[in-house]
């Protein structure tokens, strides 16, 4: 009966699930304002960090946070990798950058596509700026931004830009 | 406070495979099996089972466990189930160890297990949501960037990465189960830093493979310890830490939560010194650069030392000192749910004699370590040869 | 065996849809709530341990984002369970034991406003051979409510009692989803849904979230007046096949009870998590519970509000609450987990 040649290997047994997704209140601000094309962090009350896009929450104390800043569109790439295999689904095509930005401003980096120079020009703390869809093509999406283009600017040391954000941010802590 | 508790069976897929012809079931009684073997005892010596897996997306199987109770013997029997993403193999034989450390049970099997083969781990890793960018390809995407910072601070020649890869391939060859069996001739320097390139800085030769498997041991009280078998492994400490993925300014290199787990365990089993103390160390690397990096999160290195170390040769089996992932470690398998356990396992291996080819001479004090999520989940162990 | 007892307990109210929340939203202010009850802060926790299942949200990892709610900065000792934060009470009870942990934080949550639960929870089920048919988790318990009211134990009418008697008690329970009058001819009058079984047999989905906070019994007396200690505790698993078990019985809640030592002393009030009307009875029987004399969930049990991941640990926080409020003074707290009761988790309560 069950010898190994009619042994049942495996078979496809597919799986589809519905769900509906909640961003949380905090994301659905900021994808409402990235709609307007505006980057809006918010700021930890105990920390006084700006963290960009914001979560509802400070993850350092669990504290919530509500104070909104608004943020330019320039920043500084705190690392990145060159990605050579191909991203399942999406339409960007290897070798591509994608770098842990940090806006001038905030104090936490997201990732994002640096694209539109030399892939070896870029390096840990080079600045640079957004480039947005056109405004038609808006949505509530960080896909606004089509990807950073380096700026023409000299590279920044990233332990001085931490030591002057964590002095810089002293300031706005609360109890 | 704790009671005394040792590590007396420990079993492992027969091999690690990218795909492995059992049914899941099949693979965790494989693993267990040899597991009560070793220990010399059956099933129904077994008062609980304590089982840990990395997420359910992987197989597309919810809470597993509850499928396999029957396959693990546990019907009528306590039976929980550990998830704490990449750690969880090594948090899983700690909450065990607690089941007998508690006093309240004698003799429990603990099981960890990962079957890549059947579903997607790149899906599951990344499925699409509405409202965040879908640009992260996978792990490799996540820890390339963090790699890149090391190399940047430390100042590490490019090819160190390789040289710890090839390491642990070479190690992989004197364990027959290890996933990964290179051919000698492939084992070169030279084929290593020309793979093809995954995430810069990252290659394919440094990267660990897709494995199915499973990893199993049994932990007992202090008196079945010393009736059992086979010598046991006697655990003189377990840690485990924890912290948020991102934070702002956060230390990803060498993260907070993987120092204070070193240092929790290390007060527990009285280690001031990592690198003359401990006799051989079974630690999660499944990216190379992970090695050095490790070494000093560890507190085996100096801050930005650690990959002199790998350069050294201090952390391979002939006339290293501190000989690291013996049994090839998660560069050569990867079972994602079971790599923190067969790094405890193997640890356990090592202070009892008992890892065959790989075996660190005279081991007598072993660490066994994981990690997991973005490097924010960290679990350890201390085992010994002699009983605390 | 060190003395443990509950100290705080917090939840959300259970709602359908907790709406734009997210898990780390819903769970910040109750978090906060369980600590300052007892005016504590995160680093007075030794051990934070919690319970959720990533299929609920459906992506890998749930549990990793909502550590951002438990100010884990500096690193804490942490741990999760694939499970309801039950079983991570549990883990958490062990390493207090342990003597590595005084003082624990447990908490649950999930949204199942997400998902179809019930067919969500096909993926529990043996992935060759059960699972691939898609039997949902409300045809299995009809099923098992079918074969209890064969065996001639029970009959229809019981289970409606068993709802009316929730939405009675629930009327006094501000955090419940289903509450109200009503009388058990009035339930029988409502048509089958899955049959045996009529909706109001069914648990609701709700969301939420729950945190505890146990200590021992030295910091606890400092702490709250009547601490809530645990004086038993134990789980245990039935075997998967439905057709490897009697379904009318409930074999591991009958063990776990026995080893928890629920007939050591009298039972005022019993919390059993059964998220169909007629688990309530089998549990009732397994625990050898007497309806006359123990006061059946009395906040409305998984009937009033079934916060998936969490619904274990709210039985164990009800009882807390009602002996800490001093309106009891023994009681039992049930968890369940799997199809038709296969796992189950009996802890005792005492003030």
């Amino acid at each position: 009966m069950s010898d190994e040649k009619t042994m049942v290997e495996g078979f496809e047994a597919p799986i589809s699930l519905h769900y509906t997704f909640a961003a949380g209140h905090a994301i659905s601000k900021f994808l409402r304002s990235m709609k307007e094309g505006k980057i809006v962090g918010q700021r930890s009350p105990a920390t006084g960090k700006v963290i960009v896009p914001p979560r509802g929450s400070c993850p350092e104390s669990g504290k919530p946070t509500t104070e909104e800043v608004e943020l330019g569109d320039t920043g500084t790439v705190i690392t990145f990798t060159v990605v050579h295999i191909p991203i399942p689904n999406n339409p960007v095509k290897p070798p591509f950058i994608v770098a842990n930005i940090c806006l001038d401003g905030a104090d936490q980096t997201f990732i994002h596509l640096v694209s539109d120079c030399n892939n070896d020009d870029v390096k840990i703390g080079t600045r640079v700026k957004a480039v947005w869809k056109d405004k038609a093509e808006w949505d509530y999406s960080m896909d606004n931004i089509k990807y950073f283009k380096p700026l023409d600017e000299a590279p920044v040391d990233i332990e001085k830009l931490k030591a002057s954000r964590l002095k810089e941010v002293g300031k706005y802590r609360h109890a | 406070m704790a009671n005394a508790c040792a590590v007396v069976g420990v079993g492992q897929s027969a091999r690690y495979r990218s795909k492995i012809k059992m049914s899941i079931a099949g693979l965790v009684r494989e693993a267990a099996q040899e597991a009560l073997k070793d220990a010399g005892c059956t099933w129904n010596d077994i008062d609980a089972v304590i089982i840990g897996k990395a997420p359910d997306f992987f197989e597309g199987v919810v809470m597993p466990e509850i499928y396999l109770a029957e396959a693990l013997g546990c019907v009528g029997k306590p039976m929980l189930r550990v998830h704490t993403a990449g750690s969880v193999g090594g948090s899983t034989a700690i909450v065990a160890a607690s089941y007998v450390q508690s006093g309240q049970f004698n003799r429990v099997l603990t099981v960890a297990y990962e079957k890549q083969s059947e579903s997607n781990a790149m899906w599951a890793l990344s499925s699409k949501q509405p409202f965040s960018p879908h640009l992260n390809a996978g792990a490799g995407g996540f820890f390339a960037p963090i790699i890149r910072e090391y190399m940047r601070r430390s100042g590490a020649p490019a090819d160190t990465g390789c040289k710890v890869a090839l390491k642990d391939r070479k190690h992989a060859l004197r364990n027959p189960r290890a996933h990964m069996h290179e051919k000698p001739e492939d084992l070169d320097l030279e084929k290593y830093v020309n793979s093809f390139m995954l995430w810069e800085p990252l290659r394919f030769s440094e990267v660990c493979p897709s494995s199915d498997g499973a990893c199993a041991m049994v932990l007992a009280s202090e008196d079945l310890a010393k009736k059992s078998p086979n010598p046991p492994a006697w655990i003189h400490g377990a840690a485990m830490r924890s912290e948020p993925t991102m934070y702002p300014w956060r230390e990803e290199v060498n993260p907070q939560a993987g120092i204070d787990c070193a240092k929790d365990v290390y007060s527990q089993a009285g280690i001031t010194n990592p690198r003359k103390e401990i006799d051989a160390a079974e630690v999660y690397v499944p990216f190379s650069w992970y090695e050095p990096m490790w070494l000093e999160n560890l507190g085996f290195a100096e801050v930005n030392q650690g990959w002199k170390l790998t350069e050294e040769g201090a952390t391979f089996i002939d006339g290293g000192d501190i000989p690291w992932n013996c049994s090839g470690g998660v560069l050569s398998s990867n079972p994602i749910g079971a790599s923190g356990m067969i790094r405890f396992a193997e640890a356990a291996l090592q202070v009892r004699g008992m890892a065959g080819e790989h075996q660190v001479d005279g081991a007598k004090t072993a660490l066994g370590h994981a990690y997991g999520g973005g490097s924010q989940f960290f679990a350890m162990w201390i085992v010994r040869s002699t009983k605390p | 065996m060190r003395e443990v007892a509950i100290v705080s307990y917090a939840q959300t109210p259970m709602r359908r849809d907790a709406g734009a929340n997210n898990d780390v939203e819903m769970l910040m202010g109750t978090l906060q709530e369980a600590l300052s009850n007892v005016g504590m802060t995160q680093k007075d926790i030794d051990f934070t341990c919690s319970g959720s299942c990533d299929y609920l949200g459906g992506a890998a990892f749930a549990f990793v984002s909502a550590v951002d709610a438990l100010g884990a900065v500096p690193p804490i000792a942490e741990s999760h369970v694939e499970m309801d934060a039950a079983w991570a009470l549990y883990e958490a009870w062990l390493k207090i034991q342990c003597g590595k942990a005084d003082t624990a934080l447990i908490y649950g949550f999930g949204k199942s406003s997400h998902c179809a639960l019930p067919d969500m929870l096909c993926l529990q089920l043996d992935p060759y051979a059960m699972q691939p048919l898609w039997p949902d988790s409300i045809s299995l318990a009809a099923l098992q409510a079918n074969a209890l009211l064969q065996s001639g134990k029970y009959t229809e009418r019981d289970l409606a009692e068993v709802v009316a008697n929730s939405r009675r008690n629930a009327k006094g329970n501000p955090k419940a989803q289903l509450k109200g009058d009503y009388t058990v001819e009035q339930l029988l009058k409502e048509p089958t849904f899955v049959s045996p079984l009529r909706k109001h047999d069914c648990c609701p989905i709700s969301d939420g979230a729950s945190v505890l906070i146990m200590t021992t019994r030295e910091k606890a007396e400092k702490l709250c007046k009547r601490p809530a200690f645990i004086t038993g505790i134990d789980h245990r698993i039935d075997a998967h096949g439905l057709g490897m078990r009697d379904l009318t019985v409930s074999t591991s809640t009958r063990i776990a009870g026995e080893k928890a030592g629920v007939h050591k002393g009298k039972v005022d009030i019993a919390e059993l998590y059964a998220p169909f009307s007629h688990q309530e009875l089998i549990l009732r029987d397994a625990l050898g519970l007497d309806p006359a004399k123990t006061k059946i969930n009395p906040s409305g049990g998984a009937l009033a509000g079934h916060v998936f991941m969490a619904c274990g640990l709210d039985r164990i926080g009800a009882v807390a609450t009602s002996i800490m409020n001093g309106e009891a003074s023994r009681g039992v707290a049930h968890a369940t987990s799997g199809p038709c009761l296969q796992q189950n988790l009996v802890a005792v309560l005492e003030g």
